[in-house]
């Protein structure tokens, strides 16, 4: 065991993984992450907190984490390259695992011009490549950086994302490939609402053996209504909505239309179970956290199992 | 070249407002290709301000002139009597000639007249794009000629981000996405496989956080 966290446990035990996402308040008020929390506890095997998402200033996601596992969660903390310097990284990350936190997801970052703080100066001191190799060497060969030891070494089982959708799509599965070299030992794709491309996707993922390497999670979350499926098709980078999955929202009446959301998105858990090479889900309801216990539950994925 | 862009006329008229007598001076070589503060901005520039101060009932001179190149001892000093006479300098010349200006008329007041921008060049006339960091430790040889620092809004040197899509930045999509390029130029090159090695932490020591730099050519010193 890397990091003997629930989520290793429940991969290496080769069960089929599900985690959740919990976004932080813009604000300081606690209460929203105990009920936020309340929605996911039992219902996945681990919970991302997300890195000041999108670019938007928002509680921290190590404070949130901590605050999980108070409540009985385990949590993945996600951190970025955008905000902090290597300094910032390890330092935070010495002290996320001090507190218990075992996940954690590396990421490059949402760009600043899509926050709420534009103006800010953007760190990118690392990218998300370098990160997974700095974390694992801290875990694995106990060295910061810039090659100094440690005496008690930060223990996580370290995740990466990938976009299958992103350009170039031939080099998506290499790029997967380099994180794993990197130190990922599972990787969380971006949303799918592409199945077929996704499903290509991952026969070139098996192809170059990855499947074998790391544990791949399938990205999912249901979309709450027509605008938002328009928004996401048009308008956010690396996000390919196919028109079919809007078409099966426009067929429900509007008062339907997340209800009709939850079902597609469990449809679609149990079509991308399927397909091989993949280890689990991770089922971003964003701002909707009350939607998951339901997904998971048409998803047939509950309950979870304990190991 | 240095590209550069004119400031705004009232950013510059603000700047300006407590000088009566203001030599707008240009520069000959970098910002005068970038169309931003050669001879002709400058005539264009002191004209505009000259009947701005007329509209406005001031009674504001504006001298012209234009050097070769602000950013050399030799050619700044040979305009001293034309800044000592002025109250102030507007310069147009990059952020290196406001500088040398500064330092060689310690008692002078001397203003910005453009915005240094990046290094750059012309992709098509009319069109400035940055190409250049000078980020002290050049990773071309290993990017195809195509400068990630530079050109990734994110300093990426592994690869593109999720955000690439059809070639465009997500950041702006007019801007192409340069690890698409670089992909693209490795691919042609049959260097595909260089993509594989994992790029390390930058050393940004030789970039700006290492705090000003400085090149000293013992062999070419007088």
């Amino acid at each position: 065991m890397k990091s003997g966290s629930n989520l290793e446990k429940v991969l290496t035990s080769g069960q089929f993984a599900a985690t959740g996402e919990l976004g932080p308040p813009k604000s300081a008020d606690p209460e929203v992450i105990r009920h936020k929390a309340a929605f996911l506890k039992g219902i996945t095997d681990a919970v991302n907190i997300t890195d000041n998402q999108t670019a938007i200033v928002r509680m921290s996601s190590i404070s949130v984490g901590t605050m999980l596992l108070g409540l009985g969660v385990e949590p993945t903390i996600q951190m970025t390259c955008r905000d902090r310097n290597r300094l910032a990284i390890q330092s935070d990350l010495l002290g996320a695992s001090a507190l218990g936190i075992k996940n954690l997801l590396c990421l490059t970052g949402d760009h600043l011009k899509f926050g709420n703080h534009p103006t800010a100066r953007g760190a990118h001191d690392l990218d998300s490549v370098q990160l997974l190799s700095m974390v694992k060497s801290m875990r694995d060969e106990k060295k910061f950086a810039c090659g100094e030891e440690m005496d008690v070494e930060p223990r996580f089982f370290i995740g990466a994302a990938e976009n299958p959708f992103a350009d170039p799509f031939d080099y998506r599965p290499y790029r997967l490939g380099k994180k794993m070299a990197a130190g990922a030992d599972f990787v969380q794709t971006q949303l799918i609402y592409n199945v077929p491309k996704f499903r290509e996707f991952m026969r070139r993922v098996c192809d170059l053996g990855l499947d074998k390497k790391g544990f791949i999670l399938a990205g999912v979350g249901p979309i709450k209504s027509i605008g938002m499926a328009r928004y996401m098709q048009k308008s956010v980078p690396g996000m390919d909505v196919p028109e079919e999955v809007i078409t099966r929202l426009k067929g429900v009446p509007k008062e339907k239309v997340r209800e009709e959301g939850i079902r597609q998105c469990a449809d679609m858990i149990r079509e991308i179970r399927e397909i091989p090479g993949v280890a689990g889900v991770h089922v971003m309801a964003i701002e909707w956290e009350e939607a998951v216990h339901q997904i998971m539950e048409l998803a047939g994925l509950l309950p979870r199992p304990k190991v | 070249m240095i590209k550069a862009k004119q400031k705004p006329i009232a950013e510059i008229q603000q700047l300006i407002a407590p000088y009566n007598n203001v030599l707008v001076l240009g520069c000959g070589t970098c910002v005068t290709i970038s169309f931003a503060g050669g001879e002709k901005e400058v005539a264009m520039l002191a004209s505009s301000l000259r009947i701005a101060s007329a509209m406005a009932g001031k009674q504001h001179t504006f001298t012209e002139a234009t050097v070769q190149r602000q950013c050399e001892w030799e050619f700044i000093d040979a305009i001293a009597n034309q800044i000592k006479r002025a109250d102030a300098v507007l310069s147009l010349a990059c952020g290196v000639g406001v500088q040398a200006l500064a330092e060689r008329y310690p008692d002078k007041v001397i203003l910005p007249g453009v915005n240094t921008t990046f290094l750059g060049m012309a992709v098509e006339h009319g069109v400035l794009v940055e190409r250049c960091r000078a980020c002290g430790d050049c990773v071309l040889g290993l990017t195809a000629g195509i400068c990630p620092i530079a050109r990734c809004a994110k300093n990426l040197l592994n690869g593109p981000c999720g955000g690439s899509q059809s070639g465009k930045c997500e950041v702006n999509p007019e801007t192409d996405c340069a690890w698409q390029l670089i992909y693209d130029r490795l691919g042609r090159l049959g260097q595909l496989d260089r993509l594989d090695a994992i790029m390390p932490p930058k050393d940004w020591s030789k970039d700006y956080d290492g705090g000003p730099r400085k090149i000293v050519r013992e062999d070419l010193k007088l």
